[in-house]
């Protein structure tokens, strides 16, 4: 585990935060599922969201890529909100889905190929750069391979280097190491995080896997639609008194739901 | 106006679709086999009972295929166009489509990159039944009756129709919940569609017929496609034909824009975190 982080002062007023959640609310229905959210991840922040099923995660990831529209609050990414700049407010954002979004039938270079389109990068840049992306996944002597031949480790990491082609400020991984094996889990963890520590990407990670959060991380837990914990992972465990971030979660949502009775 | 990333973007919609559609090769096989079926089935059940008199564009008496190739030309399109809005269902349900909405691209520009990347692979399709007609021709199986220019000339008429058909697909897309309801609209959409029309049969035949079912056939904007691409093969312009399709395009286009609904499916399935 690197401690680059440890030793990092990060002051929103210094530094022009990667992504700015303000007063985001969010209803279903009558049923609410996000209720005034505020947080911020600067560059090289590693933060990791948690919480429980049906803390408001998804939706708040959806919020972020704009797949929901956001009805209350704001939502910034790189300083440009997406009132003021719409979809353009998307372009320093890289995403890693739970689900696989890759296109089966193609091959892993016409998959990179087409997104690097998308994101209108050259043709000369985006070979550099597929080459590079894979290679630091060890993926690329598998480019000419059709994504339906690789297994579930090997998509995730194509998946990994396609977000990371258009070099974005912010990378948004929701529950990436879902059903992967032990060492794939390991090599796609410390990948993001080097990501974070030496080129200085903001990362916004979700899981449940609480062994994937490193102690010098950035932690935000939210339940029921609210944050109840932001911090670094050693001043929650700190304040809570617990000895590891599993004991801390467990720990903050027994003391929420107290509070709430 | 198309900045730099939208032309690369465009680009790249289009690379996928015809990456796509190449590697489909049933698709591609059925999107020809099943006009040329008809043509040949249906023509040469036809053509020694069914001339028909000089009618426009036609200034003589033709055999039925020479009538049959401009219905089955749009029927080509319009099998297209459903199934490019099939494939914009399946991307939504599968995930793929989020890839998409997560670029810096409008919403509105992403659906008529779509469209067009649909439009592109209809003409292909269509070139490849006419020039597999044309070698019907070349053996006497079947009279086609085009002129060299024809082929130039319909491309526009092409571009059109497939604009129309492409984006009456996108909006019942945009209101098709699950890809399991799709065939409804396969039933209910396509085949009502392509025969309460001129494309089997002319207008004025239909009429002596049943006036009902030719007034039905008047409101269809298949039959203007029909028939723009069947006046834009002789090398001829059929103004009423532009105008109604591409108004129906326009308005097919606004309400697929309006409907598309990207979160559809996220929602209902609840996915929970």
């Amino acid at each position: 585990m690197t401690d680059l982080a440890t030793d990092q002062d990060f002051t929103s007023e210094d530094v022009t935060p990667a992504i700015s959640i303000d007063g985001v609310s969010y209803n279903y229905g009558k049923r609410k599922a996000l209720d005034d959210v505020s947080f911020q991840v600067l560059p090289g922040q590693f933060t990791a969201l948690l919480g429980a099923n049906g803390a408001g995660k998804s939706t708040l990831l959806s919020l972020i890529t704009r797949l929901f529209d956001t009805a209350h609050g704001t939502i910034s990414i790189d300083g440009k909100s997406f009132t003021s700049h719409g979809s353009k407010a998307l372009a320093p954002l890289g995403v890693v889905f739970q689900q696989t979004t890759l296109d089966l039938d193609l091959s892993v270079r016409q998959n990179l190929r087409y997104f690097a389109r998308l994101r209108g990068l050259p043709s000369t840049f985006a070979t550099k750069r597929i080459e590079e992306t894979l290679s630091a996944l060890e993926m690329f002597e598998r480019v000419d391979e059709r994504v339906r031949d690789l297994n579930g480790g090997h998509r995730r990491r194509v998946e990994i280097a396609r977000s990371m082609l258009h070099q974005p400020k912010l990378l948004l991984l929701d529950e990436p190491t879902v059903g992967l094996d032990i060492h794939t889990r390991r090599v796609i963890v410390n990948h993001i995080h080097k990501l974070a520590s030496e080129e200085n990407v903001a990362v916004l990670w979700t899981t449940h896997l609480m062994d994937e959060i490193w102690d010098e991380d950035h932690l935000i837990v939210l339940d029921k639609g609210k944050i109840i914990e932001d911090g670094t992972v050693k001043e929650i465990l700190a304040k809570n008194g617990a000895s590891s971030v599993s004991d801390a979660f467990e720990s903050i949502i027994v003391q929420e739901e107290e509070r709430l009775r | 106006m198309m900045d730099g990333l939208m032309i690369r973007a465009l680009y790249g919609i289009l690379y996928r679709e015809f990456l796509r559609f190449f590697q489909q090769r049933a698709r591609f096989l059925s999107a020809l086999v099943r006009p040329l079926i008809w043509l040949l089935v249906f023509s040469a059940g036809w053509r020694q009972t069914q001339g028909l008199a000089p009618y426009p564009p036609y200034e003589t008496y033709i055999p039925y295929e020479v009538y049959m190739i401009p219905g089955l030309c749009a029927m080509i399109q319009l099998f297209n166009g459903m199934q490019s809005s099939l494939s914009m269902i399946y991307d939504r349900e599968m995930g793929s489509m989020r890839v998409l909405l997560t670029t810096p691209l409008p919403r509105w520009f992403i659906l008529v990159a779509r469209l067009f990347a649909g439009v592109a692979v209809s003409l292909l399709q269509v070139y490849a039944f006419l020039a597999i007609a044309f070698i019907f021709t070349y053996f006497e199986f079947l009279e086609l009756d085009i002129e060299p220019l024809g082929y130039i000339t319909v491309l526009p008429a092409l571009v059109l129709c497939g604009f129309m058909l492409g984006a009456l697909g996108m909006a019942l897309s945009a209101t098709v919940k699950q890809l399991e309801n799709f065939a409804g609209v396969m039933n209910f959409v396509i085949f009502p569609m392509f025969f309460i029309s001129s494309a089997l049969f002319p207008l004025w035949r239909i009429k002596d017929l049943s006036y009902t079912f030719y007034q039905f056939c008047t409101y269809n904007p298949f039959t203007y496609a029909v028939e723009l691409i069947r006046f834009a093969l002789h090398g001829q312009f059929y103004g009423e034909g532009v105008l109604v399709v591409a108004i129906t395009s326009i308005i097919a286009l606004g309400l697929a824009i309006y409907a598309y609904d990207p979160s559809r499916g996220l929602k209902a399935k609840g996915k929970k975190g």
